[in-house]
């Protein structure tokens, strides 16, 4: 079992994923600017919801390579092209913010003057939510995880040609001072584009709930291209469903870390029952959206929870390739719960069909994305000093 | 130890995990199906080499942290929602997200605690601490720095010498016979093991005793008869006035005592008017305190006609035009003050069932007095409000 591995020859992906990822994201634009024409204030939402959906599988695949430097983790080192591939998307992701700061009037309560004027609350957090503050915060959060992106990326690919062990160690170095910006930039991220959304209210939690989502958007991605990959050949093929298990046990971890943090969210504000704070969860209790709350709970807790809770579930490739979808489906209404109530459009519902847009382009967006990648890079870091014991890896 | 004469099985070394692996896979691949591996430390890609199946200890795991989760969720329903319901921060009794955390730790408790104890129990045969390998060569090997295959005797293709060169064409060194071990037990009711015992529970209560209590002067537990607090009726080194208890406030008034504001007078001229409607439940209050504490000297019907008659100053009737013209207040004052030899009854009956006796003074007055228009009328009051 020893030195079997190093002959590996980088199949080219189909045509076909290429093209099916365009045309996703050609018809998800479509359908979507359709929609934005028919009922702008709705459709602004769904952009946004789509936007942050984005954003969280890109940055979670990327916070997934920081914790391999950091940890020193020998399993991912075989797949973690594939999450460098995904995170590839941020500096795009970061243009794609540019409809959401060009009609901001239509999403954010706090950017109308006279109403900040009238309301002591919105005139006392004003120093932070104003336009230009925000507009400065966006691209200082992007530029922070796109910098790390190229350094990251950077010397991993110079690596596969010069095999410095050197660059390995400076990866961990520029790792290890990502990872509490890491911290503070998805607190801003979160608090900036979906707390926000509701002004008056705050959570201190707000930003470990949307970081808690994020990773297991990144994971759940990570795992549906590394399965389809081992299944239709693509991989390397000594990787076996070893490397799955810590895929399968870190999705389950952090289905669990999702529910712990939603739930202390919960609590707190159940318990203390302030009204500045209860009115959030009493608009997502109001009408269909108690549904939705509860639906929430079973989608993107107990059902994992249950699929993923025995142990030949963490490795098998066919529940993991499910409960991934299912976890992505999942976060995707997590992002909807936390940001629809919010929505100021008056006509009637009739237009949320066109809702779906977005999200498809969205997943368009990321086979592009992914697919445009590989055929530029390797898929296997090749000059990785641990990408042996990597790939023989065995639990 | 004492060792029989019946193999227990064969013992190999190797040096590296990379050989025990191979040496595994091997065994398992010639069809040795009773044979256990020993590494210092948990040896990656060791479950798949010997054909593991997963551990049935999870099982454990599983239906006793789901009981456990049961049986906290229906005991807080129990004691919160059912035997002393309690409003707690103004949730409601069953309070389900309150209930959550704990539900949590009582699952997570009763999930380890069996996982710890199923293992011991089941898989380690408790009380049973006899093991043929250890004291062996072999054990001291692996449990320092070498990597060891044993193979069973009660293996269906257990042959020795065949083994022994399978073993060491693998690469294995240092081949040992382990022997089976004589069985012994120990009887729990001997009397050395019995006294042993009594003297030990005899020397660490009686340490424990001896050294909190009368050494360093610390009660075993804090026991609630002793605390820091005045009983009442007590005197006390804290105030100045030498009392444990203490005057409310000047002013102050109890909770449903408001004070009555005609106290001594002997008969307000603006009387209070009776703040209680007249229904069923207030004639019946009014009823039963009449009868505790009127009927005794007015009769069950008002009529005076007690058996205290001729005994006392004769007690009056309430049926006179004097009493059926006074104001209800003027009846309720006479209730609290008193009149002539009439005690004052403010200390024995609250002012609701004050009202409520007047209420049913009244409907004696009435009932003495009732024509026949009367019970028309109450016919239809009783039939408009639906009684």
């Amino acid at each position: 079992m020893e030195n079997k591995s190093m002959e590996f020859v980088q199949k080219p992906l189909p045509e076909s994923v290429l093209k099916t990822g365009i045309i996703l994201l050609i018809a998800g634009v479509v359908i979507g600017v359709i929609g934005l024409l028919l009922d702008f204030d709705r459709m602004i939402f769904s952009y946004l919801i789509a936007f942050v959906f984005v954003t969280t599988v890109s940055l979670g695949a990327l916070f997934m390579v920081s914790l391999e430097y950091i940890t020193n983790a020998i399993w991912s080192v075989p797949i973690r092209r594939i999450m460098e591939f995904l995170a590839s998307a941020l500096p795009i992701i970061m243009v794609l913010s540019v409809p959401i700061l060009l009609s901001m009037h239509s999403l954010f309560h706090w950017t109308h003057t006279e109403a900040v004027a009238n309301d002591p609350f919105l005139s006392g957090k004003e120093p932070y939510l104003n336009t230009t503050f925000f507009i400065i915060r966006v691209i200082v959060v992007f530029a922070v995880w796109s910098l790390y992106y190229f350094m990251v990326t950077g010397n991993s690919r110079k690596q596969d040609l010069t095999k410095d062990q050197k660059l390995s160690h400076r990866n961990l170095v520029f790792s290890a001072a990502f990872i509490p910006l890491f911290a503070i930039t998805i607190s801003i991220f979160a608090v900036d584009f979906l707390m926000s959304l509701e002004p008056h209210w705050f959570s201190t939690i707000f930003g470990i709930y949307v970081f808690s989502g994020t990773v297991l958007a990144g994971l759940a991605s990570v795992t549906i291209i590394i399965v389809m990959m081992m299944e239709k050949g693509y991989a390397h093929p000594a990787l076996r469903n070893d490397h799955l298990f810590s895929l399968g046990a870190l999705l389950f971890g952090f289905v669990n870390f999702w529910a712990y943090i939603a739930f202390s969210q919960y609590m707190l504000i159940w318990y203390a029952n302030l009204p500045e704070e209860t009115f959030w969860f009493l608009a997502r209790w109001e009408g269909y959206w108690v549904v939705i709350s509860l639906l929430l709970i079973i989608v993107h807790f107990i059902v994992p929870y249950i699929v993923l809770l025995p142990q030949p579930a963490k490795m098998d490739p066919k529940r993991l390739k499910f409960i991934s979808i299912w976890i992505l489906v999942a976060h995707l209404l997590d992002i909807y719960w936390l940001a629809m109530p919010q929505m100021h459009s008056d006509k009637s519902g009739f237009y949320a069909i066109f809702e779906i847009g977005f999200p498809i382009a969205a997943v368009g967006l990321m086979i592009v994305v992914f697919a445009m990648n590989y055929k530029k890079f390797n898929i296997i870091p090749v000059g990785d000093p641990k990408l042996q014991r990597g790939i023989n890896f065995r639990i | 130890m004492e060792r029989t004469d019946k193999i227990y099985g064969l013992a190999a070394l190797f040096d590296s995990p990379d050989k025990i692996i191979h040496a595994t896979e091997s065994v398992v691949k010639e069809g040795y199906k009773s044979f256990d591996v020993h590494t210092p430390y948990p040896v990656h890609g060791m479950d798949n080499a010997m054909k593991l199946k997963p551990s049935t200890l999870g099982y454990i795991t599983l239906v006793f942290g789901l009981s456990g989760a049961a049986f906290i969720l229906l005991f807080m329903y129990w004691t919160m929602s059912v035997n002393y319901p309690m409003i707690i921060g103004g949730k409601p009794y069953f309070a389900l997200p309150a209930f959550i955390p704990v539900t949590f730790e009582v699952t997570v408790l009763l999930a380890t605690l069996s996982t710890v104890i199923g293992m011991i129990a089941f898989y380690f045969k408790f009380p049973v601490n006899a093991y043929p390998l250890n004291e062996t060569n072999y054990m001291k090997a692996v449990s320092n720095d070498k990597y060891g295959v044993f193979i069973k005797s009660d293996d269906p293709k257990f042959d020795e010498s065949k083994i022994r060169v399978f073993l060491t064409s693998l690469g294995g060194t240092n081949l040992e016979l382990v022997y089976d071990l004589k069985k012994v037990t120990y009887d729990p009711f001997s009397p050395r093991f019995i006294s042993v015992l009594v003297g030990v529970i005899i020397v660490v209560s009686g340490g424990t005793y001896v050294s909190l209590n009368k050494a360093m002067y610390l009660p075993p537990f804090n026991w609630m008869e002793y605390q820091f607090r005045g009983n009442p009726q007590s005197s006390s080194d804290f105030f100045s006035d030498g009392r444990v208890n203490r005057m409310p406030v000047k002013g102050s008034v109890a909770r449903g005592f408001i004070p009555y504001e005609f106290t001594g007078v002997t008969l307000p001229e603006n009387p209070l008017p009776n703040p209680l409607p007249v229904d069923e439940k207030v004639l019946q209050l009014g009823k039963r305190k009449y009868l505790t504490f009127c009927s005794p000297c007015h009769g069950d019907y008002g009529d005076g006609d007690s058996r205290m008659r001729g005994q006392f100053p004769n007690p009056p009737s309430l049926h006179t035009e004097k009493l059926k013209t006074w104001a209800d207040g003027l009846i309720y004052h006479v209730i609290v003050n008193g009149q002539n030899v009439m005690p004052s009854y403010a200390h024995q009956t609250t002012a609701e069932e004050r009202w409520a006796m007047v209420h049913y003074v009244r409907a004696l007055q009435l009932a003495k007095n009732a024509s026949e228009g009367d019970i028309d009328r109450f016919n239809k009051e009783f039939s408009a409000n639906g009684k």
